[in-house]
């Protein structure tokens, strides 16, 4: 296989893993805090990614036309909005579940994540046709042989480092992480330390839903098309992903996010049958993977509470 | 004698006008029929379009003073998933009430419906899904369809190709009986012209990402990509080529015909081709008329492609329950004698298997923004060229 060809199918499992990533850490995020696993995540995507749509679309009518301004304005609504309505899911939804056992907050969550799905197909105009996302990016592009080198997509995988970066700098750094991490770890003696455990909650599924918003427009971005079905299987990624890197660890998260992006480029390209299979054979090493490991490649250094 | 023959007269002429009072003052009977389409999901405007259409066929029959029964269009929603398809079309073959119907779409659905049909012996009259196998695996007498099959429009898309000077085509379908079919079936016609099949790929119908399969595209170097699916991946793909520096002609089939696939595109949307049997509506012979009685209505949504033919087939259904009353055995043998049959789409005659024989297979490509008729466009006239036309 020639060099450009291989940097190629790199280049589109790195962005592919870096989606995968956004979603992998939130589910990562909220498991780490609460022990609960929030299957409306995806879908909390979805909205994020509308939001951002409809946003471009307004302020394209009131005749701003400034790109940098505009995508700005996209990621800024996008993540603001996606905060609060993941500080909203967690305050009303999954707090007043917290003695109940865990499959109901799971139930209320895959729930949730329908009504959201089906509330954007019915009230968005139009919501149930493929909506065309603008390029906010420069499009600019190199073509070194068979590899098509997109400055757009150099950017939206820069800026995904950074987060994740930023993010465990956030949670190694701070006080605000240490409440975080302190409240993963043992709810009940945070408390004692006078960490406000509902703030540190709420805060937290703000981070992982903002997280999700930036995937939303990321994937808008890149594909430049979104549907209100895009959630349902980034979810079910995301998900998986966390838990094959280890639920509750950030690096699983990443590690499993981009192993998932490798695994279904493997099966689309290395495979002689047909790349339909892809999504089957990605799945079924995560099974293995997990039967090998049944609580992911990256242990969590302090084993779970009984 | 004669006193009994006028005692009788004017006994049966009372009786007479006695009766006629009771007929006048009863409202018309009531009639059921069914309408079943992807009313939600990703292809749902196609749905709802010949939704509206079938509605407005009904409605339409409902106004004329001269019709016996009054009808009532029982709707329900395939989602253009088979298990769906299943479910509605049994619940809606065994409600006795319901006469006959317009249904489906989805080829998938259709295929997977055909069996229920026949079982319960339900009059149906496909309004837009193209797999030849729908009328043609069975021979079953419930099953009829007003638009053409998936083989003629990809015998006219390969010889167009081939005609255009292109040798080697990449093939993307979905892996739904419809994208199967397509594939099949263009692959087998462009062979026969001499073309070459470079690589085919077999993609799930709800997939996002189709860089890994496109990149393989990309390194085939195919002069076209042909797209056997629907508009929701059709969308996604043809934006992915871009991203990837592809610059083959999209080659897509009838089922890419729909606004959403510009909507969705935007000005990517150039260039691509399609393929659709029938004439256009506007070029329909009732196509103005259908065109003028669908905006009256007001409807949100346009009728898209398929309006027409749901229009079409709706209406052959309440003219044969006019003709031989609300009785689905008798509309099954009325159904079989349709021959030269007028309708908005033209003549309509069932062959043996129910299949409606449209010859014409309209090519079209989307030339700013809108399906143009390849006859019209700058395209054939050298005008404007496709990616690598030479």
């Amino acid at each position: 296989m020639d060099v450009g060809l291989l940097s190629q199918y790199i280049m589109n499992g790195l962005m592919l893993g870096m989606m995968y990533t956004l979603v992998a850490v939130g589910f990562t995020l909220f498991f780490g805090v609460l022990d609960i696993i929030k299957f409306s995540h995806g879908d909390v995507l979805t909205v994020g990614a509308f939001t951002g749509l409809a946003t471009y679309i307004g302020l394209r009518s009131v005749g701003v036309s400034s790109t940098p301004l505009l995508l700005l304005a996209v990621l800024v609504v996008a993540i603001l909005a996606m905060a609060a309505l993941g500080m909203l899911i967690a305050r009303y939804l999954v707090l007043p579940l917290r003695s109940a056992p865990a499959l109901n907050t799971l139930l209320i969550t895959l729930m949730l994540g329908t009504v959201l799905r089906e509330m954007v197909r019915l009230f968005y105009p139009q919501g149930a046709n493929p909506k065309p996302f603008p390029a906010l990016l420069p499009t600019d592009s190199i073509n070194l042989g068979q590899f098509n080198l997109r400055l757009d997509n150099a950017m939206m995988l820069a800026t995904g480092v950074a987060i994740i970066v930023g993010l465990r700098l956030l949670l190694n750094r701070t006080k605000l992480g240490l409440a975080i991490r302190a409240v993963a770890q043992d709810e009940e003696t945070a408390r004692t330390m006078g960490i406000n455990f509902t703030a540190v909650v709420l805060i937290t599924f703000a981070i992982g839903s903002a997280l999700a918003a930036i995937g939303g427009v990321m994937n808008g971005l890149y594909y430049n098309e979104i549907n209100f079905g895009m959630g349902l299987l980034l979810g079910v990624i995301g998900f998986s992903a966390a838990i094959i890197g280890g639920l509750g660890n950030i690096y699983g998260a990443i590690l499993g996010g981009f192993l998932f992006a490798a695994l279904q480029t493997l099966g689309a390209v290395a495979l002689p049958f047909a790349s339909a299979y892809k999504d089957v054979f990605a799945f079924t090493v995560v099974i293995a993977l997990m039967a090998w490991r049944p609580t992911g490649l990256i242990q969590e250094k302090i084993s779970e509470r009984v | 004698m004669s006193r009994i023959v006028r005692q009788l007269g004017l006994f049966f002429a009372t009786a007479l006008f006695v009766g006629a009072l009771v007929v006048t003052a009863q409202a018309k009977d009531k009639v059921k029929v069914g309408f079943i389409g992807p009313l939600t999901g990703g292809v749902s405007v196609n749905g709802i379009g010949g939704r509206n259409s079938a509605e407005l066929a009904v409605k339409l029959r409902n106004a004329d003073a001269k019709a016996t029964y009054e009808y009532e269009l029982v709707v329900l929603d395939d989602e253009c998933k088979p298990n769906v398809a299943v479910q509605v079309a049994t619940k809606m073959a065994a409600d006795k009430e319901i006469i006959a119907g317009a249904t489906h779409y989805c080829s998938a659905t259709a295929i997977a419906t055909v069996d229920i049909y026949h079982k319960f012996g339900f009059p149906i009259i496909v309004w837009g899904a193209v797999l030849s196998d729908i009328t043609y695996r069975n021979k079953y007498a419930e099953v009829h369809r007003v638009n053409g099959t998936m083989i003629d429009q990809n015998d006219v898309n390969a010889e167009l190709i081939s005609k255009l000077g292109f040798k080697t085509v990449a093939v993307i379908h979905d892996t739904t009986d419809y994208g199967k079919g397509h594939n099949a079936y263009f692959s087998k016609s462009l062979a026969k012209l001499g073309g070459k099949i470079v690589g085919t790929f077999g993609v799930t119908s709800d997939q996002q990402d189709f860089t890994a399969e496109l990149t393989q595209v990309k390194a085939l170097n195919p002069e076209v990509i042909y797209f056997g699916g629907l508009t929701p991946i059709g969308v996604r793909i043809r934006s992915q080529m871009d991203k990837l520096g592809i610059k083959a002609v999209f080659d897509g089939t009838s089922g890419i015909v729909s606004d959403a696939f510009i909507q969705g595109l935007g000005p990517l949307a150039e260039g691509a081709l399609a393929f659709r049997e029938g004439a256009s509506t506007e070029k329909l012979p009732g196509g103005k008329f259908f065109l003028e009685k669908y905006a009256a209505q007001k409807y949100d949504n346009p009728p898209e492609a398929y309006g027409a033919f749901s229009y079409a087939a709706m209406d052959l259904i309440l003219d044969s329950i006019e003709k031989v009353g609300p009785d689905r055995k008798k509309v099954i043998a009325e159904l079989a004698n349709v021959k030269d049959r007028d309708s908005i789409i033209g003549k309509i005659t069932f062959d043996d298997h129910g299949q409606n024989t449209v010859a014409l297979i309209t090519k079209y490509v989307v030339q700013d923004a809108k399906f143009v008729e390849w006859e019209d466009s700058e395209y054939a006239s050298g005008k404007r060229k496709l990616p690598g036309q030479k």
